[in-house]
């Protein structure tokens, strides 16, 4: 096994002594209406093994038929990482015992993948750009979902046994791979987060995935490997897996490199090996190490037959392409108006989308901004989570706004109407209404609120009254407080004028 | 004996039509005839399963359509009501599906194989499912988990495998139609030591979806029946294009039954017939040479041109058999760990793990020769072995598919006997694999190609049928129909009658029983 | 090609996921032993300019439409299951993850 270390290397100071290297595999499964080798829908959540054909359960007898449109997304996820399509290509048997895999064996591609030798432009926070070479993306199929139950933890080390689910199992994927990637240094972990995300933001732009980190959309697998600087060979690589977040991928490549300078610094050496995420701990624990069952014995699938392609049909495929991220990201800050400093800024935040669709939706780009890099950011900062993660819709934006437009609320309340929807309340108007929020501007409300404050403060009326208006803030204490602050300040003022008989 | 069995299905066909016989009466003989022969010590023992009560009940359905008359009437297959056995490697809906194995005892396939529901909806009475090697890995039934298949014309003697219980229920008059599937020769060698007809057709001419894989890239499901003219109406009936097999032919069903009608003049004047000229001599027997060399002398009698044609590399063809197919098996057959169906089963001691438990069940679920050809064909993929194995093979494939084409430029058939040796003794081969896979060393060659083959009975050696096999280039199983009925109509003249007429009568008392 | 030996087939037993017994494991690597050998010609006859042939037939884009087509109702996916709880397979505890 693995040497223990307890002890992490300061991630500066080992970055003084070591280089990284890395590696990824990001799986991206598909949004097709069906699964990759079965015409059984390929839907999420619902009641376990109902989405499931003789196919999905591997039962006796039975044979796959390739889903066209995932071939197709296939070639233009290969595109879009300015890949080489493959010209002949053909599926292929990997042989593993698994549970959730009901063949026990997966179909994948193996020596012919559909797309290979691509490269992609990878954006860092400050613009540096670092180019990744991508070495292929293959088409494969999802395996079932296994629960383990029992035990303490729901983790699968001291679980008594475990259900599986194959609603899943067929479902279309594609794996792209990197080339090793060296020379990003310190930026390693920021580097793997960016190409995470555009990866992910590739794939949505074209309507190939849905694209959801969080159910699993979206997974990456990441190598780490440190050599010594100076040095030619690289140095043993771990693989780290189930990391299903953007800040995941840039957490556990920070720790593995610490990790790794730490076991090097020992004079152990690193033991190749898959490595687990654990989000809680922000850390990875040993899996299994490599080794005779890693023998996958790889042969031609005889039940499927080669897909050629034609310069035509690539051609057709190309023309599908929508415009490429980075262009996009150049029309929509003109669009915009937003400086780069701010345009970086969403675009780091991953919410470009979410603002384009909140624009759609009907606010400008300037508000827009205010929520989803103001009170959205600092909610998620809190909770420590990304910023989508929340849950909060574009919809949800809009309401807020016009709940604002209308002076229902102002800008504090419909802050703390945001933080009730994070919680779950409901829609910004439901929480309004349900939570008495709604600004008073009743006049006879808060006219009673006013004479008891004009009561009580005799010495600021008479200020007022010798026309030092300014002082009316001073009233304004009181009744905020007596209407829960709820009243429109503007209003008050006037009724305030009013009663004096002064013109505002 | 109820004379209704020995109606070929045709004949059976066309007595049904003609409302002299109803599909029940013809349905209930032969669940009569199982009943008689099938089951006890020394019954024929073909049937896993017997379906007597759906097979009535479709029967029944048929005659109903029939006496009422009209378009229904019309619209009928020609084999409607014709009764028949399907080997237990198929999967069907409402009878189990064992595939011989203790893995799936009891299973219940939940969906019908396209080949089934082809017959459902044609109307023919499935009898039930027949024994077979386990897994189709055999060439004798013996490695059935349930008890060996006997051999109607010796009960001490082997039916041939993998579908012995197919070839000896069309035998044994239990069932005038069956399905087989065909690997390696699982049609072709049990036809040829039975003395029926049996045909593997074109590789990707009949759906292989709900046929349990064996070898898929070598493996076809095909007829099993008495004459050549019964196998063509089956095999036209289960061709054609399957959108759910991606390796099915998208081409319509070529003309078999008129090419089983135009063979049955006897006429071959202009049909080149290849002799294979490794496919003979050495480890064939003498009585089997002899039979082979008097159906040439046959064909030639009808005008038929005989060439002689070599193919240098047939000599690897065993071998790279015995890499391709047990390395498909060893993948095809993972599924059966004993997680989603079939039986399960726990470790003696220790850790309760389902690496244990999956290891337990194959051990227990398998039989012997299947674990042998998992594990060779595990070896065969291994690291560090693929590309001299298994990537090999895969190049004599080629070298086969090459001699075939060059003999194809010589021949418009080719011939050569189906199996060197008339049926063995049960239990004489069981311990020697190599010499039992010895057995196939003639059928091979085709499934290699995915080239289509029949056998048809050739007369007795030691009172034993011997097989006569034709190949035809991939996509012409024509040809198959009209050089086979040819050769059926020319020895059967000369035999006064079919081949199974000779066979000596199934005592019904020493037999006794019910299946 | 080398001789198969029993730590061979030990191994390709676990590989294969099939529990041996040394009775078991001792009769089969005298059964492959002489397969392998019988069988070892093939690599001679396969040299390096011929292309493999995997499929008999040489098919090419064989593709099915996007389109949902029927399922198995949660209880014939289960009909068969060794052991379920609801409309999931259950399956002894798994050593290791991945």
């Amino acid at each position: 096994m693995a040497s223990h270390i307890d002890e992490l290397v300061d991630f500066d100071v080992a970055l003084e002594k070591y280089d990284p290297a890395l590696g990824f595999e990001v799986h991206v499964e598909l949004n097709t209406k069906t699964k990759m080798f079965s015409s059984a829908p390929n839907a999420f959540g619902d009641t376990p093994n109902t989405n499931v054909t003789p196919v999905c359960l591997g039962l006796p007898g039975v044979l796959p038929v390739v889903n066209k449109t995932a071939v197709e997304y296939a070639i233009m996820i290969g595109l879009a990482l300015n890949c080489k399509i493959a010209e002949r290509c053909g599926f292929a048997r990997k042989n593993y015992f698994y549970p959730d895999t009901p063949k026990n064996f997966q179909t994948s591609q193996y020596d012919d993948p559909i797309a290979y030798d691509g490269w992609l432009d990878i954006e860092l926070e400050d613009g540096e750009v670092f180019r990744v070479e991508i070495e292929r993306a293959h088409m494969e199929e999802d395996a079932g979902k296994l629960t383990h139950m029992g035990g303490s933890t729901g983790r699968i080390q001291g679980a008594d046994y475990s259900l599986v689910d194959y609603n899943r199992s067929g479902v279309p994927l594609v794996e792209i791979v990197t080339k090793t990637i060296q020379g990003a240094g310190k930026r390693a972990p920021e580097l793997a987060k960016a190409y995470v995300a555009a990866i992910r933001e590739i794939v949505k732009a074209l309507d190939v995935s849905d694209a959801k980190m969080e159910r699993g959309n979206v997974r990456c697998d990441a190598n780490v490997s440190l050599m010594l600087k100076g040095a030619e060979k690289l140095g043993t690589r771990t693989e780290t897996k189930n990391v299903n977040s953007l800040r995941a991928v840039e957490h556990a490549v920070r720790f593995e490199i610490e990790r790794h300078a730490a076991v090097l610094n020992s004079g152990a050496a690193i033991v190749q090996e898959t490595r687990h995420w654990h989000e809680d701990t922000r850390s990875t624990t040993s899996g299994r190490p490599k080794s005779d069952a890693d023998d996958y014995r790889y042969f031609p699938e005889p039940d499927l037959v080669p897909v050629v392609t034609t310069p035509e049909w690539i051609e057709e495929l190309r023309a599908r392409l929508p415009e490429p991220p980075a262009e996009r990201r150049k029309r929509l800050q003109a669009d915009w108006g937003y400086s780069d400093a701010e345009f970086r800024d969403v675009v780091n935040a991953g919410v470009t989308e979410a603002i384009e669709e909140t624009i759609a939706a009907g606010t400008t780009a300037a508000v827009a901004r205010k929520w989803w890099m103001g009170e959205i950011a600092r909610l998620a900062k809190n909770a420590d989570v990304e910023i989508l993660e929340l849950g909060v819709t574009p919809a949800t934006i809009v309401e807020l706004n016009s709940l604002i437009e209308s002076k229902k609320v102002n800008d504090k309340i419909a802050r703390q109407v945001l933080e009730f929807v994070v919680a779950g309340e409901g829609t910004p108007s439901e929480i309004v209404e349900k939570r008495s929020l709604a600004i008073v501007n009743d006049d006879s409300a808060l006219g009673a609120a006013i004479d008891a404050a004009m009561e009580a403060m005799p010495d600021v009326v008479a200020k007022v009254k010798a026309g030092k208006l300014q002082a009316i803030g001073a009233l304004m204490g009181p009744v905020m407080k007596a209407t829960r602050g709820q009243a429109d300040a503007g209003r008050v003022r006037e009724l305030v004028l009013e009663k004096l008989g002064i013109e505002g | 004996m109820n004379e209704l069995i020995h109606l070929s299905a045709t004949e059976l066909a066309a007595k049904l039509r003609s409302g002299e016989v109803t599909s029940v009466a013809a349905v209930q003989a032969h669940l009569d005839r199982i009943a008689e022969v099938d089951g006890g010590e020394r019954g024929i023992h073909a049937f896993l399963y017997v379906n007597t009560e759906e097979a009535l009940a479709v029967a029944a359905e048929v005659d109903a359509i029939r006496a009422a008359g009209g378009a229904a009437a019309e619209a009928l297959h020609p084999l409607a009501g014709v009764p028949i056995a399907i080997k237990d490697l198929i999967v069907t809906k409402g009878q189990p599906t064992t595939a011989a194995s203790k893995m799936l005892e009891g299973w219940m396939s939940p969906y019908d194989a396209t080949v089934i529901t082809k017959i459902r909806a044609a109307k023919l009475p499935m009898l039930g499912k027949t024994n077979l090697d386990e897994f189709a890995m055999g060439s004798s039934t013996e490695h059935s988990a349930y008890g060996p298949t006997r051999n109607p014309w010796d009960l001490d003697r082997i039916p041939g495998g993998s579908g012995g219980g197919s070839a000896a229920a069309v035998a044994a008059y239990e069932a005038p139609l069956a399905l087989g599937t065909d690997t390696g020769g699982s049609i072709r060698q049990p036809g040829a030591v039975t003395g029926t007809v049996g045909v593997k057709p074109t590789y990707g001419g009949v759906s292989r979806y709900g046929a349990i894989a064996m070898a898929s890239s070598l493996d076809q499901i095909g007829p099993v029946a008495r004459t050549v003219l019964d196998s063509a109406y089956l095999h036209e009936l289960i061709g054609g294009h399957d959108a759910a097999d991606s390796t099915s032919l998208d081409e319509p069903v070529p003309a078999l039954i008129a090419s089983a009608e135009a063979g049955a003049r006897g006429d071959m004047t202009g049909v080149r017939v290849g002799v294979i000229k490794e496919l003979q001599g050495e480890g064939y027997q003498a009585g089997v040479q002899a039979r082979f060399d008097e159906s040439l002398d046959a064909l030639r009698g009808a005008g038929a041109e005989i060439v002689e044609v070599s193919c240098p590399n047939f000599k690897y063809a065993l071998g790279a058999y015995y890499l391709i197919m047990p390395s498909e098996v060893s993948s095809n057959l993972a599924k059966f760990d004993g997680v989603r169906f079939g039986t399960r089963v726990l470790p003696e001691s220790g850790p309760l793990t389902i690496e244990r438990v999956m290891a337990a069940t194959r051990a227990a679920g398998f039989g012997e020769e299947v674990k042998r050809r998992i594990i060779l064909g595990t070896y065969a993929l291994s690291a560090g072995y693929y590309d001299a194995y298994y990537g090999s093979a895969q190049k004599v494939r080629t070298l086969i598919q090459r001699d075939f084409d060059a003999a194809f430029e010589l021949a418009d058939v080719l011939i050569s006997p189906t199996s060197p040796t008339v049926a063995f003794k049960l239990g004489s081969k069981t311990d020697d694999p190599l010499a039992m896979y010895l057995n196939d060393v003639a059928t091979i060659p085709a499934n290699m190609a995915g080239i289509p083959g029949i056998t048809v009975p050739g007369g007795l050696s030691e009172g034993l049928p011997v097989g006569i096999q034709f190949l035809a280039p991939a996509r012409e199983d024509a040809r198959l129909y009209r050089a086979g009925a040819a050769l059926e109509k020319l020895l059967e003249d000369k035999w006064g009658g079919r081949l199974l007429d000779q066979a000596p009568e199934l005592s019904v008392a020493t037999t006794g029983g019910v299946a | 090609m080398s001789a198969i030996s029993r730590e061979d087939v030990a191994h390709l037993a676990q590989l294969a996921h099939i529990e041996m017994s040394d009775a078991e494991l001792d009769k089969m690597t005298g059964e492959l032993g002489v397969i392998v050998e019988s069988i070892a010609s093939v690599s001679e006859a396969a040299s390096i300019d011929i292309p493999a042939t995997s499929h008999p037939i040489p098919l090419t884009n064989v593709f099915r439409e996007d389109v949902v087509g029927p399922t198995l109702s949660a209880k014939e996916a289960l009909m068969n299951a060794p052991d379920s709880v609801d409309t999931r397979f259950k399956v002894p505890a798994i050593l290791d993850g991945e």
